[in-house]
């Protein structure tokens, strides 16, 4: 393809104007200006992103439903699942925290796997699901606040802490979060929403309207 | 530094922050949309300096409850003590932790600092049309939006423990009024690292090299 018949590209940290250019698999594009990363070529994005937001889904229902760390101090103990956590601490007063902690480690990661298998389900079988944009648009607004991995540390803090005192019984969720942790920047790493938006284009391309 | 081509609003393009498609917004349309996915175009964030300043105040006057209420109380029998995010990272220390001291010390109190200061520093650098060091000012904010979301462990931490250790009398963790303060600080810098434009810092810079 000719220079001046590829699609413009503007730097979303810098503004500068650029032109796309074609990418080894593997490889990013980034700014020449401030070095920003442009975009990036993920071979065979879509299969991958699928596989792993399947398994990931599966794993964040083991890690909300069994206890992530249980205690014994002679003989009395507690152990609880991470809702019940955001639920003794909302029932505490402490509402704000609460929220933060069930939006950020609960909320946020549930819809982010809810909207990606509804985006990347249908393009696996060659469909284009119906809402695209405004998805694609909750999704990189949500982003950020999807803390599962700044939660696993807090976890390992935790038992840290606690180990001093108690005896602790690891819990099933405790692994599960760890693989979540894992599965999920994975994920990140392999989802490639660039990919999403050619798919589309080339939907469109074969429409006449 | 020279400022190496064109930007793209000098030449009236506006590129979609979702979907990165390169368009030029006719005059009619308003407000502009993005023609691929229907996002609303800016050529620059709205407001992007006023809310930024508006987050950043509110977090400098919530970090001094944060830092100086208690964040975390914890009875046993035979003790009870009230930390504030210092204090509980001395105690860390002192118990034998020094590793988790310091991973506590940098997510609470390096981080948001870090955060708020570099924050200030753009914005006035910004408001005052400055190009000094822009490369090293933009990898502060990289650093900004890529660590900030870490200062969330102390509230997961309270959050375990104030749920785990209810042990009727023998042992009580409760989670203090600093924390509400301490995670509205977290919340609030991230968007004020959201709604701030970098864009913003290298128009004085094409200004200066006479390029547009």
């Amino acid at each position: 393809m000719n220079v001046q018949q590829r699609p413009l590209i503007a730097c979303p940290q810098c503004d500068l104007l650029l032109r796309e250019i074609e990418l080894p698999p593997n490889g990013a594009a980034c700014c020449c200006c401030c070095g920003a990363t442009l975009y990036r070529n993920r071979p065979d994005s879509i299969n991958r992103s699928l596989a792993l937001a399947l398994a990931a889904a599966l794993f964040y229902g083991i890690a909300n439903t069994f206890p992530i760390i249980g205690i014994n101090l002679q003989g009395s103990g507690n152990a609880v699942t991470l809702l019940q956590a955001v639920h003794d601490l909302w029932n505490q007063g402490m509402h704000l925290v609460a929220s933060l902690t069930f939006i950020t480690s609960i909320l946020v990661p549930a819809l982010e796997l809810g909207l990606l298998l509804y985006l990347l389900l249908p393009l696996y079988l060659g469909k284009v699901p119906v809402g695209v944009s405004p998805i694609m648009r909750l999704l990189q607004a949500i982003k950020p606040w999807g803390m599962v991995e700044v939660f696993m540390l807090g976890v390992l803090v935790s038992l840290v802490k606690l180990v001093q005192d108690f005896r602790i019984i690891p819990g099933v969720a405790l692994w599960s979060f760890g693989i979540l942790t894992l599965l999920l920047a994975a994920l990140a790493s392999s989802f490639n929403p660039r990919d999403i938006w050619l798919q589309l284009d080339k939907d469109r391309d074969g429409v006449i309207d | 530094m020279e400022w190496p081509g064109r930007s793209a609003a000098s030449l009236g393009y506006c590129s979609c922050h979702v979907c990165s498609l390169v368009s030029r917004p006719q005059a009619d349309e308003y407000p502009p949309r993005c023609p691929r996915c229907g996002t609303r175009l800016h050529l620059r964030y709205p407001d992007s300096l006023q809310r930024c300043w508006a987050l950043l105040i509110a977090s400098y006057i919530l970090y001094i409850p944060a830092n100086l209420m208690t964040m975390m109380e914890t009875g046993t029998l035979i003790s009870y003590r009230k930390d504030t995010i210092m204090s509980g990272v001395i105690h860390l220390w002192q118990s034998g932790n020094p590793g988790i001291a310091v991973i506590v010390f940098v997510a609470s109190i390096l981080v948001p600092l870090f955060k708020l200061l570099v924050l200030t520093l753009l914005l006035l650098s910004v408001r005052r049309g400055s190009t000094w060091k822009i490369r090293t000012r933009i990898q502060l904010y990289r650093i900004v939006e890529l660590v900030g979301r870490w200062s969330m462990l102390d509230i997961f931490v309270l959050t375990i423990l104030a749920a785990l250790v209810q042990i009727q009398t023998m042992a009580t963790v409760r989670a203090g009024t600093a924390s509400i303060a301490f995670g509205m600080v977290v919340v609030l810098t991230m968007f004020a690292a959201m709604v701030f434009d970098p864009r913003l810092m290298w128009d004085p810079l094409r200004k200066r090299t006479g390029h547009e």
